[in-house]
């Protein structure tokens, strides 16, 4: 297996980009990227894309030849391939895109991944994000993807005594993060009360709990590692990448308040890089909601099961803190483009890696972990990314 | 819109509680599934279709105030996580519950109830929600 590393990386601004279209922003991503890597078109293999769900977003199908097309590709025919996984396209498109690379099938590589939720009302764009859970057995009885996170929330509290506080601290803290990301979706702090007086979307879950519906792109280019010096004078290298599945409904897992998945994905990461939590600076979550970055925290390894939500409001994983979590704003803060997120996380652990992360920086970052989650944790993707 | 198809064919397992029991390794799920993932290929041929009692006690549960346009005319409706007294947990709502203290724990039993129906003239999806069983007087 050849060694893979990242020579470019861009995206767009997250929030609501009502003046522009799916293409627009993932072109607009991509060419950053491209740029960013020192490359020209048409030393481009491959493309691949992850997107969660175009046709009910946009009513668009194909996207992989849509983002090449627009990309200026069309006449070199590259192979562009879309990838899905809910939540975790972005993610699991890395992930194609490496094994591509390390495979020695192709080259140079860009992965992108992008969505445009808000050409749909909330209402809609909540039923699409429930799709990402098992419609006949939980959405048709009523369950919504916020109800599914409430109900591991309830449980998390029950079994390890997690407070409402401390599910608000994650929120705070990544607000804090935002507010240093000049493009995140959300740019100002918020306090304990702001999450614990906004309106209940299933409790105990609130709005300030829930990542928003956003639209945005994020995009990277691969290489293999010893050709990238060619490009860039900083590499990036991919050191580990863990994949795994687990079962599509909540009620059907072995315990709600663990995700199988990312112990196993993150095990295999770390496996493969021959990394342990102790080498880790910073790490970018899938903290779709609160409760959800209380469990990755303790899922990959960083944390004992239970001590998650204590870690978060002891400030352990705050810039300074033991192990900086979700320093961009996370998906609380940044902004949740679902197909966008795995690859926006790679965007910030690099940017941290290379010392280019600004206000916001944590000093002498190594290496980064990226964990992106699809569903209720029915997919996991982990990476980890290394300063050559 | 979908057929009605789509919903019909889960209909005998969602009316009626049907999962299954491996006889291989003794363990009950539900819904039906082709193979027991514990016992993958040992299991062909040993699984058994089971009725569930419908029995079972809350494990997890939640308000839901943010719910599909469908079921607007609920809101808020409780959701919980039920694990039957078999063994499978679902996911369905606690309904007739409007005065009493829901916990994890409570024991609750499985109805069948209207789901949610598809505009005025559209399908209405029939299935199970859960109403807490009361403690026998003394």
């Amino acid at each position: 297996m050849r060694r893979v590393a990242v020579i470019g990386v861009g995206d767009t601004e997250f929030g609501e980009l009502w003046d522009y279209s799916f293409r627009d922003i993932g072109i607009q991503a991509g060419l950053a990227a491209v740029a960013d890597a020192n490359i020209s078109a048409d030393q481009i293999d491959a493309l691949y894309v992850g997107n969660m769900s175009a046709g009910r977003f946009i009513e668009q199908e194909h996207i992989g030849a849509l983002i090449a097309d627009y990309a200026g590709l069309a006449r070199d025919h590259i192979p562009a391939t879309r990838v899905e996984a809910a939540g975790a396209s972005g993610g699991l498109a890395l992930r194609q895109g490496f094994t591509a690379v390390a495979s020695g099938l192709h080259d140079i590589v860009v992965v992108g991944g992008a969505e445009k939720m808000t050409d749909v009302s909330d209402t809609e764009s909540a039923a699409i994000q429930s799709s990402a859970a098992d419609q006949e057995w939980e959405t048709v009885l009523g369950a919504t993807f916020p109800a599914l996170h409430a109900l591991i929330a309830k449980r998390h509290m029950h079994e390890y005594g997690t407070t409402r506080e401390q599910m608000a601290d994650v929120a705070v803290k990544n607000h804090k993060n935002g507010s240093m990301n000049p493009k995140a979706q959300f740019q100002r702090e918020i306090t304990r009360e702001t999450v614990t007086s906004s309106p209940i979307v299933a409790s105990p879950l609130r709005v300030f709990d829930c990542a928003p519906s956003s639209d945005g792109a994020a995009g990277v280019v691969l290489c293999p590692l010893d050709m990238a010096k060619k490009f860039i004078e900083t590499p990036i290298e991919i050191v580990g990448s863990g994949q795994a599945s687990d079962t599509l409904a909540l009620h059907h897992r072995k315990d709600i308040c663990t995700m199988e998945a990312t112990k196993v994905a993150a095990k295999r990461a770390f496996a493969m890089a021959n990394l342990t939590t102790k080498d880790v600076d910073i790490a970018e979550v899938h903290d779709n909601f609160t409760i959800s970055e209380i469990l990755a925290i303790e899922d990959l390894g960083f944390f004992k099961k239970g001590e998650g939500g204590k870690a978060t409001e002891a400030g352990l994983t705050s810039l300074e803190g033991e192990i900086a979590v979700n320093t961009s704003g996370g998906l609380k803060a940044r902004g949740d483009p679902i197909g966008a997120t795995g690859l926006a996380q790679v965007v910030e652990i690099v940017t941290q890696l290379r010392g280019k992360a600004g206000k916001r920086q944590v000093k002498e970052a190594t290496v980064g972990l990226a964990h992106n989650v699809g569903g209720t944790g029915a997919t996991a993707v982990v990476h980890l990314f290394r300063r050559v | 819109m979908a057929t009605a198809p789509r919903y019909w064919r889960e209909n005998d397992s969602r009316y009626n509680l049907l999962g299954f029991k491996c006889n291989n390794c003794g363990r009950n799920y539900f819904p039906p599934r082709a193979i027991c993932p514990v016992c993958h290929r040992k299991s062909v041929g040993k699984i058994e279709e089971i009725k569930l009692k419908g029995t079972g006690k809350i494990f997890s549960f939640t308000e839901v105030h943010d719910c599909p346009e469908e079921l607007a005319t609920q809101k808020p409706y409780v959701l919980a996580m039920v694990e039957f007294d078999e063994g499978p947990k679902v996911t369905g709502q606690i309904i007739d519950c409007e005065h009493c203290e829901l916990e994890i724990g409570t024991p609750v039993r499985a109805t069948l109830r209207k789901l949610s129906e598809e505009g005025p003239s559209g399908i209405i999806h029939y299935g199970y929600k859960f109403v807490p069983v009361k403690p026998k007087a003394p």
